[in-house]
């Protein structure tokens, strides 16, 4: 370990805003494209099987009609 | 010789091996990122000029790293989609771009960051700077031409061209700026990378470049499977997928009950 | 399908047919004059009018609105004939759509790049830029210009078939504008200083030669995906 305590690992010898504003917004943007791929894949399942559904309602209601 | 390639041409068999692929770029992504960021924040040394501001480096040269690796390959898979009229090479191309982007812009914020204390402001016209950002025009670009069409088939096609187009230009681009920058700036500006790093400093930097590449893999290859499936819902196959995985929904709130 | 014509008669006539039509709306060739004219006149208004500065801007201020003005009709060059239905005649017709394109990018050329190269004396003088700065500009001006409409072509192909396809256009044009911007500005510079600017001129001459030959596959291609 570099650092003898954790706020010096938080002050960063003076350069803390800077090297943790870096690795934040990094973080925050990995996340945020992570979660949405991870969100748009229960999104494109949920939108395909309600298209689906209303294909098959469709379906039927032209057959009972018929 | 290629021939084991062909059935991957085949949107299910591309999908099964995302499936497959997935959890071990997963877990290298995962456990790299965690060892490289422990590694390069607490336990590399602190740099003897820069002393700990330069730990951005951990994060600033992986992502500038993978946002240029990110864009040849998609200017890859592009060039093959166009050629060969694969759907799975241009669905590809459409998963790359928006994580090229972000790669782009992590590179740009840290950037920033690191210059604001070494060059005393956020933003210096740099020659790697520059490039970035019209990196990060470039990437913009390809993914809203695909947004703006209404028809997904020729949106894929159009990015395509885009991305060759701009892969092409790339190069000039990148050496202009870089020779503007020589010209208006001359020696201003201290460089970084003096001489070769030291190993204490190289091996957490590796680590995180791996980390970023498992990452970058790792979206990719969720966003092309969404990209299959959105392009592919008429066939079969993706309508058993849906049945299965609603019926495993049920059974699952069922469970939940019965508790 | 027999040809009727050849290569040359149908270069001549597309040529003829865009140009022709151009000057009957005379909006088409004045307007992006017009703009150059007043961006220009903007930017003393803007930076204040003392010579030696508006001197050492020149070359950027003229080349920023040149790559402004020539936006302004990019989106003309394929979108009158896309909607009219001609567009998809020419692509099907068995001539080479290459040659189609080169001929409407030339014609978009003669309308807009040509007058802004014959009027920029003027507007050099409008900056304050020395007789040797002002041949360069009139030289950068003459290889550029035809290879903003060739690369800005690419981007209109890829639109034609879009409803808002303006502002996208710039954004996707744009960037790829870069390089030209910069050997052209530097070129303009350095005979501002009676260097020898030569080495930008063969560069650009360089990125225009290759541009006329990639840039009508990538112009062809983008067609065919907007038509089809």
């Amino acid at each position: 370990m570099q650092f003898n305590s954790f706020s010096d690992f938080i002050s960063m010898g003076g350069y803390g805003f800077y090297v943790w504003l870096s690795f934040g917004s990094c973080a925050l943007i990995l996340l945020g494209i992570f979660l949405d791929s991870k969100l748009s894949h229960q999104r494109t399942l949920n939108a395909v099987s309600k298209q689906l559904e209303r294909e098959a309602r469709i379906k039927k209601a032209k057959q009972e009609s018929k | 010789m290629w021939k084991w390639l062909h059935p991957y041409a085949k949107a299910q068999t591309a999908y099964r091996l995302c499936n497959t692929l997935l959890p071990y770029f997963a877990v290298v992504a995962v456990a790299s990122i965690i060892i490289g960021w422990v590694w390069g924040l607490g336990f590399a040394p602190a740099d003897y000029q820069q002393k700990d501001s330069y730990r951005i480096i951990f994060i600033h040269v992986p992502s500038a790293i993978l946002s240029m690796g990110a864009y040849s390959s998609m200017a890859i898979a592009a060039f093959i989609a166009l050629v060969w009229q694969l759907r799975n090479a241009e669905l590809a191309v459409i998963a790359i771009a928006p994580v090229g982007a972000a790669m782009t812009l992590i590179a740009l914020i840290t950037g920033a960051a690191w210059g604001k204390p070494m060059w005393g402001a956020w933003w210096v016209w740099d020659a790697r700077l520059t490039s970035e950002l019209i990196l990060l025009f470039l990437y913009l670009g390809v993914i809203s031409l695909y947004n703006a069409f209404e028809d997904k088939g020729s949106a894929g096609r159009a990015s395509c061209i885009l991305a060759l187009v701009g892969a092409i230009n790339l190069p000039i681009i990148h050496f202009s700026v870089e020779w503007w920058n020589t010209l208006h700036q001359g020696a201003t500006i201290t460089k970084f990378d003096g001489g070769a790093i030291d190993a204490s400093m190289f091996w957490p930097l590796m680590v995180n470049i791996l980390a970023f590449a498992a990452f970058v893999g790792t979206v990719v290859l969720m966003r092309l499977k969404n990209e299959i499936l959105l392009r592919e819902k008429h066939r079969p196959w993706v309508k058993g997928l849906i049945t299965n995985q609603t019926q495993l929904e049920n059974q699952n709130v069922g469970d939940k009950n019965a508790v | 399908m027999q040809r009727q014509y050849s290569y040359r008669q149908l270069f001549i006539s597309v040529y003829k047919k865009d140009v022709l039509l151009a000057f009957r709306q005379r909006s088409e060739i004045i307007n992006p004059l017009l703009f150059f004219l007043i961006v220009i006149s903007l930017f003393p208004l803007g930076i204040g009018p003392e010579p030696q500065l508006l001197a050492r801007m020149a070359p950027g201020i003229i080349w920023v609105a040149a790559l402004l003005s020539t936006m302004l009709g990019l989106d003309k060059i394929f979108r009158d004939d896309y909607q009219d239905g001609s567009l998809e005649q020419l692509l099907v017709s068995p001539y080479p759509t290459s040659l189609i394109v080169i001929a409407k990018v030339t014609a978009h050329w003669s309308i807009t790049g040509l007058p802004l190269v014959l009027l920029s004396p003027m507007f050099g003088l409008l900056l304050n830029l020395d007789s040797n700065a002002m041949q360069a500009a009139i030289i950068t001006l003459l290889i550029g210009t035809p290879l903003l409409s060739l690369i800005g072509a690419i981007g209109a192909g890829l639109t034609v078939g879009l409803q808002k396809g303006g502002i996208l256009l710039s954004l996707l044009v744009l960037p790829l504008y870069i390089p030209v911007l910069i050997f052209a500005t530097s070129a303009i510079d350095t005979s501002a200083m009676s260097l020898d600017y030569t080495g930008q001129l063969a560069i650009l001459g360089a990125m225009l030669a290759i541009a006329l030959v990639m840039a009508p596959f990538a112009v062809s291609s983008a067609l065919k995906v907007s038509v089809s």
